[in-house]
């Protein structure tokens, strides 16, 4: 366990002014602009609805009324008649995909499930599960032609919420699901797709220590990411059997294994073209258009189709995270030190199996060292869409359980947050409650940086009367993954890099950030670019925070390569071995020799091999991420509604490559957990139909809802990265909801645990408490 | 959307016309903010859109100091909110005219239009209300007046008749010592539809310590825009104090017949139909003091 190195947080305002590189660096801490920044702002960015074709047909998805249904018969014979319409597809086109499970990077799927949830079979499961799809010569006739499209149902009542589902005499969502009871296959079938449990210590001694012991129980609603740009998809099928998608994805080859896997197509007949991405957060992993727009393209006599989500369709059928019931109990000491923590975590999963009730079991306490846990895990199918990833899957409802219930020990005991933290926060060495250790670490250091921040050392007038202050912590662990690149050089001492992790979060620019600076270039000679799936070897989804670790990792071995490789080729020019030929400050020398590093390029054009390197890599050194936030706010007590009047927030980065790409991942992932916090939801009615299905009552915030969100950069350099880089796009939208919830029982000693926390739940829980009070003898 | 035909209309008489012969396959239109989210969205079916903003009464905003303002119907809110007169003499409907949609939303939609659209919820109509409009209608048997109070009758549904459609609005000239405002309460701060919205208004005596007239409407409480005149009545010479506030605001809470749907709950509206009309009260006294109530935290009116 080394010493850690002298922190000085970087502060940002978003202001550009803030950057402070180290000396060793030339372009790693800078801020420059990015490669796509001007295609953006000025709307020349193609996105996936940009994709046009001359014999483009339209495509449309009937969609499921019913939350749970069997389908009797569909009679597509109408539609089809429609003059317009070139081709009808249901779930019979699909060919019956493998009962197996396939990890698409965050999350993974069973691969018969993932089929069924691109097109019924036989079933349906939530409001808006696809039934059928047609494709037609123009939007508006493909539109008429669904309502053509005759589904009989047999309908059947829903199973919403987790209560309904694991009630005994429960109706079953999927007949042939078993529970995977730690391991072990069920015999009777369920709603409970899996029970796992993580244990350390003994907790019933760990408690029998405790001088103070809470337990609450906390909830949380079905939330979407709320990406921007919709869903969409464009497939050829051509007459040669090859098949070209263009698509917006967090990753073009898992587009292309699972449209593979369920068209059962090989791979190498498919090039997945990845078009520019509106925001993805998780959600554009799993395909769902893809596959049926190949089919279409292939049933329309292999012309282009093109499908588009409507915002209800992405809100209906896409994306969610899961809803959730966690009871929390801890123990601590007199003195404050935290000795047990017992948890039961259960979480929807929608229709199909795979909520991420496993990642928020080790979120829930991952920053604290407990020697006594005990954590069960329970994944429950509803009928509700099936969850996706979205930003640290399953960590936002855990650590509102969690440090909702760490701040009330803190309080209880009489103990100053932050120094009940750093009293109990986890180091290098200490075992989280899935027995991993923790690598090398930062999170006591985002602890201390909140605590000498000039935000939580200001005094917050009419705290207590209405204004109060929170802060919690969260943890992320990060993912290194594969990723393959190859880079060309330019005889005009440019450099061409080709990766293919497609850019949500201004990747393009880390990456070819990292290269300059492995190179010994400036980063405007580096042109970068994402390629399609038949450029490069397999690329990992941009996911798990691990882009500019992992494909930072390509990068730094490219521009090693490159280098190796310039001085092999001027070597041979010059006769000397290339043990002679020194690279310093862009010059290349060997005795008299001596030329720049663009000379250098023209040189070798002309005179030697032309140079292009590759490197594919594997990052398992990937390092964890903390995340420790302050927020003041205003509670109106007359209507329940918060508002957000500071926020701040100190996060380990490892190594900053792009510190206005990190502070804009810190605030993203803020601005996102707000949201979560205080007023989404999804709305269902009793018979399961989603009543809110678009962005007037899916609440997510405006900007007027938000404040400047302030931003401390931790630097706690990951050991297994050179530049010491760890994750940074996930971790910040782990503490905001139970910072929010600490931050109001500060303000009126109400304390909420239900999400979201909006004015409606709000304004209940303080009259209730005014009720109360009055009612107590004086 | 299906396609459907369009005809703009020169004159109320054309306007009537063609309303009358095509019954209910027909709709004015006039920003078009609802009616063309309703019709893409396939909650409303039409052959026929006619288009009332080449009419020059519907887009003709003026002032009169013995007749008031005239607000056309398909007038926008932009227009209605940089009016001078407006500003000065009906600040309530200054308020509701710039929370109504964005900037964008306000550059097209118009009172009449959302008068028309008679949801319960509607921005514009509880201030209206408490600034005393009228509705000038015309139909195939001329033209009638109706105070706007009396306009709805349940939800998206009006008194309009077959072949009528809406004018617009004439709004009395104000009293001296007169003030009103409007409020919504909405869980975010921008993008939503009112959970209760209160419009007050009031006349104070000329030392401004006694309320000579008061009236009082809300939104989103009953099946219509709900016009509570006990509540303005129980002000009606009363000095203004924290008291009598509190008075008219139990009225109108009690007056309220909310239902709970996904935007509030019962006891969360009735609540809330309280708290807004008191903050309207004291936010329409001030106006008619002009004076400014700041409170402990510095915050305008008790609220942000």
């Amino acid at each position: 366990m080394g010493a850690n190195p002298k922190l000085d947080p970087i502060r940002g305002e978003g202001s550009g002014n803030g950057s402070r590189p180290q000396p060793s660096y030339k372009v790693i801490g800078t801020r420059p602009i990015r490669p796509d920044g001007v295609d953006k702002v000025t709307g020349r960015a193609l996105y996936g609805a940009d994709v046009r074709f001359p014999d483009l047909l339209h495509g449309k998805v009937l969609r499921s009324p019913h939350a749970r249904a069997r389908i009797r018969s569909i009679d597509t014979s109408q539609a089809e008649a429609l003059p317009g319409v070139k081709a009808v597809v249901t779930g019979a086109d699909l060919p019956t995909a493998e009962d197996r499970f396939e990890d698409l990077g965050e999350g993974g799927i069973n691969l018969r499930y993932l089929s069924e949830n691109v097109l019924a079979h036989g079933r349906v499961l939530y409001h808006g599960h696809p039934v059928a799809a047609v494709a037609a010569v123009s939007p508006h006739i493909a539109e008429e032609a669904l309502s053509l499209i005759q589904v009989d149902y047999e309908v059947l009542p829903p199973v919403m919420t987790l209560e309904e589902a694991m009630a005994e005499d429960a109706p079953i969502l999927l007949e042939e699901l078993r529970t995977d009871e730690m391991g072990e296959r069920g015999n009777r079938p369920t709603n409970v797709a899996a029970h796992f449990r993580y244990e350390l210590g003994n907790v019933e001694e760990g408690f029998a220590q405790a001088d103070l012991v809470v337990e609450r129980e906390f909830r949380t609603q079905t939330v979407h990411q709320g990406y921007i740009e919709p869903q969409m998809a464009t497939a050829l099928y051509d007459q040669d059997g090859q098949i070209t998608i263009w698509t917006s994805t967090q990753g073009s080859f898992s587009v292309r294994s699972q449209v593979a896997e369920i068209l059962q197509i090989p791979v190498s007949r498919i090039r997945v073209v990845p078009m520019e991405i509106g925001g993805g957060f998780g959600g554009k992993i799993t395909v769902y258009l893809e596959p049926v727009a190949v089919l279409l393209s292939r049933k329309a006599g292999y012309r282009p189709v093109k499908l588009v989500m409507s915002r209800a369709e992405v809100l209906m059928a896409t994306g969610p995270t899961s809803g959730s019931r966690i009871r929390m109990k801890m123990g601590a000491t007199r003195d404050g030190r935290i000795v047990a923590a017992e948890a039961e975590l259960v979480y929807e999963a929608g229709a199909f199996p795979g909520s991420p009730v496993g990642s928020g079991a080790v979120v829930l306490l991952a920053p604290y060292n407990i020697p006594n846990v005990r954590i069960d895990g329970y994944d429950v199918v509803v009928n509700r869409p099936r969850a996706s990833a979205y930003r640290a899957p399953g960590g936002t409802n855990a650590a509102f359980a969690s440090e909702s219930v760490v701040d009330e020990l803190a309080r209880k005991l009489g103990l100053d947050p932050l120094e009940f933290r750093l009293k109990n926060g986890a180091k290098e060495g200490d075992r989280m409650a899935n027995g991993l250790p923790h690598p090398k670490i930062g999170y006591l250091e985002t602890v201390e940086a909140i605590r000498n921040s000039e935000h939580y050392n200001a005094p917050l007038e009419g705290r207590g009367r209405g204004r109060g202050r929170g802060v919690a912590s969260g943890y992320w662990g990060n993912w290194g993954g594969k990723s393959s690149a190859t880079a060309v050089l330019n005889a005009d001492g440019t450099v061409t890099l080709n990766e293919a992790s497609t850019d949500i979060g201004g990747t393009r620019a880390s990456i070819a950030m990292q290269f300059a600076e492995s190179l010994g270039i400036p980063y405007e000679k580096v042109k970068i670019r994402v390629v399609d799936t038949d450029c490069v070897s397999y690329n990992d989804v941009t996911g798990g925070s691990r882009t500019t670790f992992g494909t930072g990792l390509a990068a730094y071995e490219l521009g090693q390569k490159m280098k190796a490789a310039m001085i092999q080729r001027l070597a041979d020019i010059w006769g000397v071995s290339p043990e002679e030929v020194v690279y310093e400050e862009m010059v290349f020398s060997a005795g008299e020799n001596r030329v720049t590093f663009d000379e250098a390029a023209k040189l070798i054009e002309r005179r030697s091999t032309p140079v292009m390197v590759e490197a594919e890599v594997y990052g398992k050194k990937y390092g964890p991420a903390f995340s420790t936030q302050c927020v003041d706010v205003e509670v109106d007590v007359e209507t329940g509604k918060v508002t957000i009047l500071r926020y701040t927030i100190a996060q380990d980065a490892g190594k900053a490559i792009h510190p206005a790409y990190v502070e804009g991942q810190m605030q993203g992932g803020v601005a996102q957990g707000v949201g979560w916090a205080l007023n989404e939801e999804y709305v269902y009615d009793r018979e399961g139909h989603l009543l809110n299905a678009s962005l007037l009552d899916y609440r997510m915030p405006t900007a007027l809802d938000l404040p400047m969100i302030e931003t401390l950069i931790v630097e706690v350099p990951n050991p297994g990265h050179p530049y010491g880089v760890r994750g940074v796009g996930e971790v910040n939208i782990v503490p905001p909801a139970a910072a929010l919830a600490n931050a109001i029982y500060d303000a009126i000693g109400v304390r909420m645990t239900e999400l979201p926390m909006n004015p409606a739940r709000l304004l209940e829980a303080i009259l209730a408490k005014q009720a109360q009070e009055s009612t107590q003898p004086a | 959307m299906r396609a459907v035909d369009y005809v703009p209309v020169r004159s109320v008489e054309e306007a009537v016309a063609v309303l009358a012969e095509h019954g209910d396959r027909a709709a004015p239109l006039a920003g078009g903010t609802d009616l063309i989210a309703q019709l893409k969205e396939g909650h409303r079916s039409i052959d026929l859109i006619v288009d009332v903003k080449p009419i020059p009464e519907l887009m003709e905003l003026s002032y009169d100091p013995a007749a008031g303002l005239w607000i056309g119907g398909a007038v926008p809110c932009h227009r209605i909110s940089r009016s001078q007169v407006v500003r000065r003499h009906y600040p309530a409907l200054l308020d509701s005219t710039t929370l109504i949609g964005g900037i964008q939303i306000q550059g097209r939609a118009s009172l009449g239009g959302n008068v028309c659209n008679a949801s319960p919820a509607a921005d514009s109509v509880p201030n209206l209300i408490a600034h005393s409009a009228t509705c000038h209608v015309a139909g195939p048997q001329g033209t009638r007046t109706i105070p706007l109070e009396a306009f709805f009758v349940g939800p998206g549904q009006t008194v309009l008749r077959p072949g009528e459609f809406l004018v617009g609005f004439r709004l009395p000239v104000p009293p001296a010592h007169f003030g009103a405002a409007y409020l919504r309460f909405i869980p975010r701060n921008e993008m939503d539809i009112a959970v209760v919205g209160a419009g007050a208004s009031v006349v104070l005596s000329p030392d401004g310590q006694t309320v000579q007239a008061a009236r009082i409407a809300l939104g989103a409480v009953a099946p219509t825009p709900l016009y509570v005149p006990e509540a303005g009545q129980a002000l009606v010479g009363q000095p203004v104090t924290e008291e009598s506030i509190a008075r008219a605001a139990q009225i109108a809470r009690d007056a309220a017949r909310p239902i709970t749907d996904m935007r509030g709950t019962v006891a969360q509206r009735k609540h809330l139909a309280g708290v807004l009309t008191a903050r309207a009260l004291r936010i329409a006294i001030d106006r008619a003091r002009g004076t400014k109530t700041v409170d402990s935290l510095g915050r305008l009116n008790g609220h942000a």
